[in-house]
This record gives C-alpha cells, structure tokens and sequence, in this order.
C-alpha cells in the first residue's frame, strides 16, 4: 500500500525567483497593519477595555434584536452593542465600562437582569473591571514579547545569528500581519487572540526552523552551490513537508472553526491565518532574508562545531 | 534507529497502554467507573468553570478600609495608654493615606514618658517575617515637631496584618459558600490583597456575590433620644460620642445612635432563621456568649422604655424599644425579611465579619446549559477534525500512514491519560489545543517519512533509508517542537484561567507527538521491517 504523493519528487520550483514581489507584497502588508494599528485601531474586548459581556438564550425561540435593542439601549449604560452569537436564539451583549471604579460595573448587570427579566437564559456573564483590564493589557503584550524573545534565544543558540533575524523577522511579521487583520475586519480582540498568537509564534517558528534546517544541512553538503540555489533547493525539499503540515494542522482548525462553537471562533480564525500567513512566511521571507543577511558559508571551524548536532552529521 | 531492545518494547508498550487506561475513565458513566478493578486510574479529566458552568469572582479587599480600622484602633489605644499615665493630650488625629495618628502631648516634661508609653502599643512583626531579614515592628513609633507623636503603620506590619485579614476573609467566605451546599469550591489568595473564588455548577449567582460581598460586621448600638435626627442633619455636626446612621428599617432614613457599641457580632455564638411566635414573620434568631449576654443584660436594664439599633454594615436593619431588660443572651432579629433574607442573614452572622469590604474586580460566570454545549461542540470538532485527518494521512503514506495514525490515536489518549492522571483542568481552549494538536502532531512523522522517501530516492536500501530517515529527522523534529513548546511555557506561566488550560494541552501534545513519533511508530516500522524484510519503501 503505497502513499499519495502530492508533490511528486524532483519538483523545482524557483521560489527565490519571486523574492522581490514577495517582500515587497510583505512590506506593504507589514506597513499597511501597522497603519490600520495605529489609525482604525483593534477592537478590543472586555479583557483589555473592561466593561460586562452578557450571553443569553431566548427561552421561547428566535429572539427580536431589534426589541432587544430597544429595551436596553434606554437604560442609562451608555455604548451597549447587541449581535446575534451563533444562533437565532441566542443574543451577545456588550456593554462599555461604566465610569465611576468597580462597584459600578456590577450594576450594569443588575441593571439588564432587571430589563430582560426570565424570559432569557442568561448563559455566560463577564465583568472586567478597570484594575484588571489594565493588568490583562500588560501581561498580554509581556507574554508576546517574552515568547519572541524567548524563541529568539533558542535560535541563536541553535543557529548563527543571520538565521536568528531572519526567523524574527518572518515571527514579528506573522504577529503584525496577524493584528492588521483583526485591525481590518475589527473582529475582537482579547485574551484568547493573545493565546492564538503565541500560538502563531510557535507554529511560525516550527515552519522556519524546519527549513532553516535542511539551509543549513544543504550548506555543509554542497559548499560550491550558489546560495540562492542552494535555498531554492532546500525550499523544494521540505516542501512536501510545510504543505502536508500546514494542510493536516488546517484540517484540524477548520474543523474547530465550523463545529467548535461561537466562543472560540475568533481563537481559530486567529489560528487559521496564522497557519496561512506562518507558511507563507517560511517559505517566502525567511529563507530569501538569508540572502540578504550574507551567511557564512564555511561551516568548518568554532562556529560549524558550535552549531553542529550528532544526528544531522553522520557523512 | 531500527534496533529495540526489549526493555524498550516493554517501556514503550507500557506508556502507552498506561495512558490509554488513564484516558479510560473519561468515555464511562459513573456507574461503570465503580465498576472497574481497582488497579485502572479512576481519575477523570477535571472540568473548567467555562465548561461545567460556574461562577469565577476575583474580589480585591479593601485596603484602605483595613488601614482605618486598624488607625481608630490605635487612636484608642494611645487614648488608654495617656489616660492611664496622666498624660495631657491635644490634637489625636488620624490620616489614612498616610497610615499614621499623630497626637500633640500637652506638657514638654511628659514628652519623654509619653513616647515610652506609646512605644508599647507597638508590636514586634511576626517571626515568619523576622526570619527573612525584615525585621522591625508593626508600628514605628517617632517624635514630630512641637511635642508632637507620629505612630505609623509600617510597609512590613501592613503587609502582616493583609496577610491574616485574606487568611480571616477566606475562612469566613468559605462558611458563606459552604451555605449554598455546591461541591469543591476554590477560595485562594492571589497576590498581595485578593481572593480567587470559583464556585462550579452555581445557578444563583446574584445571591453568592450577595453573600459573599457582604462585610457582614453586626452592632447594637443604643439610639441617642435627648436629640433629634433633623438637628444633627441640619447641622451637619451630631452631639459628641454619636452618630448618625442610614437606615433601611422603613420607619426613618437615619438614626442618631451612641458611637459606641454595646455588643458586636463578634459576641455572637449561633444564629439560625426561625419566625416570630405572635406575627409568623421571617427572624433571625441569636445568641450572645457569656461576657456578651452578660454586657447585653446589663445594659438594657438600665435602658428599659429606650429603643436600641440593630446595625449590620453600617445601616439600621431595626431599632426596636427595649420593652424589659434582655438577660438570656439570645433575642431576634426581625426587618420584614422573606425567609431568604432571614436565611442569608443568619448565614451572614453565623460565618462573622470579614475584616475589610471585598470589591469584584472580575467576574466570568457561565451557565451549565453553554457549558454542556461547548463540551458537545469540542468533541464534534475533535472527531471530525481526527478522522479528516486520518484520512489525509492515510491517502498520503499509505501502510505507513497507518502507524501514523495508530499513533495518533495513542497520542491523544495519552493526552486526556496524561490531563486526567495530573488533575490539570481542562477548558474550552484547551479542546482547541488538543485539536490543534491532532493537526500538529503527524507533523513529526511527516518529517520522518519525508526524510525516509528521499533517502531511499538517494538510492539507499530500505533499511538503511529508514534507519537515517529517523536518526536525520530527530533534530530538526526536536528543535520544530522545542519552539512550539517555548511558546506554550510562556503561555502557561502569564496566562490566566481557560487560557491556561490551553497551555496545558498544547504542551503536553507536544511532548506526546514528539514520543509517539520517535517509539511508538519507530517500533511499529521495526516490526514491519522485521517481520515482511521489504525490498523498497512503500511511502
């Protein structure tokens, strides 16, 4: 019983022939998110804003938004949004921080329960209060910042320190890339995309090493070759790999997308793209930034025996 | 890479027979569970707040509130300590933000007896702090300008008295939850001056954070008759030695009452719901212990046809007349209550005061029936997502893309074997890891496999085409999974709750896939290799 082969061997396809379309198709992305960053801005959610989050079910079938709408927006709360979540009877709420410290959040839901009263089942509550928002803020962004730097410190001790940036750089863009689209499409953004980002710079990282290893394999092979062949090459021989992963990894995701229920599918969008935008990234950022960030091509030496590993070396 | 040892077999054959057993637990009833030989886990998988339904509540106490409480405390004792000596005082002040009294002693010559008296109400921190170098004292004692004295709370006596005030608030919040009968709830101390409460499978949440809230600090106080409420409203200045108090009695806003109490909650040694003989309504029922009652008796005798106020929280639940001297020690409550207030209340005063106010800084509350869904939406994903997969994998590699996937199958149980057998809860987003995980895990056999074909396209033998698939793909296997691994460390340590729980999964996978790949399907080509001595590669 033989496998399929979806990429049949020998494939050469010149990557690195569209590396200046690639980067800069990748820096007008990266330029873009930052600009929709810092101009339209994330959609935070309560766990960064504060604020109350209600989800309730109609108890006797599909649910009137409008009237819902009507009732609650009179009530002295000031901003409330009101979406439909996943289902006709079921009905999101979303209410701004109410000024005045954190007694004063408490009554924003007294305050709806008194309005909708028991013709709904109230099946999720949150109340984010200021102190912690602010906190959530804070270590959200520590956490991001001390994965890259963490994963950083792993590659450097791994690799030469070109393969370092260039691994950095296909993460940091995957996470920008990541943030411009929830800035874009103004989905929520909150703990959960935190957790799927960090995510996204393991998986990003997963993909590049994976390349990276076979570059730096091929270097010691075939010390003649000129490099943008030689990664061209390398690109071609892991491919079958970076596709069959990424393919069973969105396979999965798809999967929790569709079936997984409303309240993770801003986490698995954020991971489908980030699978998307990793993969891209891999094969069309990190490895042509190794042309530009002059690798050494002599392995022999301090740095060669630094970098090398018993089962990789066995010719 | 081909080569096993027995003890290896063995090894391996044992792990993964282990985590399936440990996974077991999980797919049976609970009858079926009591039913198993006792030498299987009994464990299963402990569920999160987000998928069994309850409530999540991060409380801050009140600090502030603390600190004035314990500066009026040592107002009355620098008050004690100068009357008893003779000393003359002006000026006894308090300032909470800067957590000091100050007095002004009268005389230059008692100054120096003054400070030596006042050094006293001082006490040495506790050992526990002492011995990590901090030593010094609950108050510092010093001399200010112009016969002044400063007593201030000191960083390290603060942090102390925080300490044992959420070591007193948990005990007293734990005797309120217990109230409500719910199984296992969580009450922990988180940082400097909060509690964590998570009370799973609670419907009534209004009615816990109620409870729970609540300072709970009870006082009789008598009512002060020889002025009136208007007067001191008006004024804004009520006589000295009282105070006016709101009420909610529904007989007047306000009450002028003694400032000082005559009993507090503290005295109290029981007190249980029950209705009044004459008019049936919903009471609460007390009892003092002996040096309460006794002090109770004493004080409504002499106060006989004068009312007195019930204060719980600092408002007036009633202020009956004192119709003949109370000696017994025990007396009601009685407020027009429903027999849930009378219920909560005698809750409220059975489990005492907290020492400060608890503020809700968080709150995620989910109910059963979302949570039941969520359950039900993840293990629908789970399994399409697998069998997707299995599929794929299956068109892809073939005879190899079966150990693959019996590999799969093992990974997971290890999984949920692993998560039950550590008791790590888990939560929604954690579903997500595990399915993520699925995803991610042939990950390793790809890179095996696909090292496997092109080193048999280099024209190696089967053996040996398979044998340096394995030994080549190991380090770029570890160092693809070390990353991923990194990421969920990080994730781990600041994350919080359900996002935790993603953590937790996603880092057990990896470890899982990574020794799926590298024993359970290596010995599974092993066999093969052994068993069928093939002459090409079927991938």
């Amino acid at each position: 019983m033989k496998g399929l082969r979806f990429i049949p061997s020998g494939t050469h396809v010149p990557f690195l022939r569209v590396r200046m379309i690639a980067f800069i198709l990748s820096g007008l992305l990266t330029i873009a998110s930052i600009g929709l960053f810092f101009t339209v801005g994330l959609n935070y959610g309560i766990d960064f804003r504060g604020g109350t989050l209600i989800e309730i079910r109609n108890k006797s079938g599909p649910v009137d938004l409008a009237e819902i709408r009507a009732k609650v927006s009179n009530i002295g709360l000031g901003d409330v949004q009101i979406q439909e979540f996943g289902a006709p009877t079921d009905v999101l709420i979303r209410i701004e921080q109410q000024p005045g410290g954190e007694k004063e959040q408490q009554k924003s839901i007294a305050k709806i329960k008194e309005t909708l009263g028991d013709s709904v089942d109230y099946r999720r509550v949150e109340v984010v209060g200021p102190t912690v928002s602010g906190e959530l803020i804070q270590s959200g962004a520590i956490a991001v910042l001390v994965a890259i730097f963490s994963v950083l410190l792993y590659i450097w001790f791994r690799f030469e320190w070109q393969f370092s940036v260039g691994a950095i750089t296909a993460l940091v863009h995957d996470v920008i890339l990541t943030i411009g689209l929830f800035c874009l499409l103004q989905l929520e953004f909150g703990l959960s995309i935190i957790a799927a980002i960090l995510t996204i710079v393991g998986y990003s990282l997963n993909d590049t090493v994976v390349v990276y290893d076979r570059v730096r394999e091929n270097l010691r092979k075939y010390k003649k070759m000129p490099l943008v062949e030689l990664l061209d090459l390398s690109l071609n021989e892991t491919l079958s790999r970076t596709i069959l992963t990424s393919v069973t990894t969105l396979i999965a995701l798809l999967s929790l997308y569709i079936f997984g229920g409303q309240v993770i599918r801003g986490f698995t969008f954020a991971m489908i793209w980030g699978v998307v935008v990793g993969t891209y990234s891999s094969v069309f950022v990190a490895a042509p930034l190794l042309l530009k960030l002059d690798i050494k091509r002599e392995w022999s030496g301090v740095s060669g025996a630094k970098a090398k590993e018993p089962a990789s070396q066995s010719d | 890479m081909l080569h096993f040892a027995r003890w290896k077999i063995i090894l391996v054959l044992i792990v993964s027979i282990g985590g399936i057993l440990a996974a077991l637990p999980n797919l049976l009833s609970p009858k079926a569970l009591d039913a198993l030989p006792g030498w299987i886990p009994h464990k299963q998988v402990n569920l999160g707040l987000d998928l069994q339904g309850g409530a999540h509540l991060l409380y801050q106490m009140d600090e502030r509130e603390l600190v004035r409480d314990w500066l009026k405390n040592i107002r009355g004792d620098v008050r004690d300590a100068l009357r008893k000596a003779k000393i003359g005082y002006r000026l006894l002040k308090i300032s909470v933000p800067s957590r000091t009294v100050s007095v002004r002693i009268r005389k230059p010559e008692d100054f120096d007896r003054a400070l030596t008296r006042l050094r006293d109400i001082s006490v040495p921190l506790s050992s526990a702090l002492a011995f990590t170098g901090q030593q010094g004292n609950t108050i510092d004692v010093t001399r200010g300008e112009g016969g002044q004295i400063l007593l201030k709370i000191t960083d390290q006596g603060l942090f102390q008295r925080i300490g044992s005030a959420i070591e007193a608030s948990i005990e007293t919040v734990r005797r309120r939850i217990d109230a409500f009968g719910t199984t296992e709830p969580t009450i922990q101390r988180q940082g400097r001056g909060r509690i964590l409460v998570q009370v799973p499978g609670i419907k009534d949440v209004s009615r816990l954070k109620a409870l729970v809230g609540e300072t709970g600090k009870l006082e009789f106080r008598l009512v002060d008759t020889t002025s009136s409420v208007q007067q001191a409203q008006q004024s804004g200045r009520p006589p000295p030695g009282t105070e006016l108090v709101a009420s909610e009695d529904g007989f007047s806003s306000a009450y002028l009452l003694k400032s000082r109490a005559i009993v507090t909650g503290e005295s109290l040694v029981d007190a249980q719901p029950g209705f009044d003989q004459r008019t049936n309504e919903p009471v609460v029922t007390f009892r003092f212990d002996t040096a309460g009652a006794r002090r109770f008796g004493r004080v409504t005798q002499s106060n006989v046809g004068r009312p007195f106020a019930i204060v719980l929280d600092n408002k007036v639940i009633s202020a009956p007349v004192i119709r003949e001297p109370i000696l017994g020690g025990t007396g009601q409550i009685s407020g027009s209550f429903t027999v849930q207030q009378a219920n909560d209340m005698s809750v409220l005063l059975r489990s005492g005061a907290l020492p400060a106010k608890l503020t809700i800084l968080e709150e995620r509350t989910v109910g059963a029936s979302l949570g039941a869904d969520s359950i039900a939406a993840g293990e629908i994903a789970a399994l399409i997502g697998l069998l997707a997969v299995i599929v794929f994998i299956l068109i892809s590699y073939g005879l190899f893309g079966v150990f693959a996937n019996l590999a799969l199958a093992v990974n997971i149980a290890l999984i949920i074997g692993v998560l039950s057998l550590l008791q790590a809860t888990l939560t929604l987003p954690g579903i997500a890891g595990i399915v993520l995980t699925i995803g991610m895990a042939v990950d390793a056999n790809v890179l095996i496999f696909e090292r496997i074909r092109e080193e048999s396209r280099a024209g190696k033998s089967v053996v040996a085409a398979i044998d340096s698939g394995y030994s080549r793909a190991l380090g770029t296997i570890l160092d693809a999974n070390i990353t991923t691994f990194i990421a969920a460390l990080v994730l781990f340590w600041l994350g919080s709750g359900p996002i935790r729980g993603f953590a937790v999964t996603l880092s057990i996978g990896v470890i899982t896939s990574v020794f799926t790949a590298f024993t359970l399907t290596r010995l599974m080509v092993a066999q093969w290799v052994r068993l069928r001595r093939p002459q090409e590669v079927p991938i």
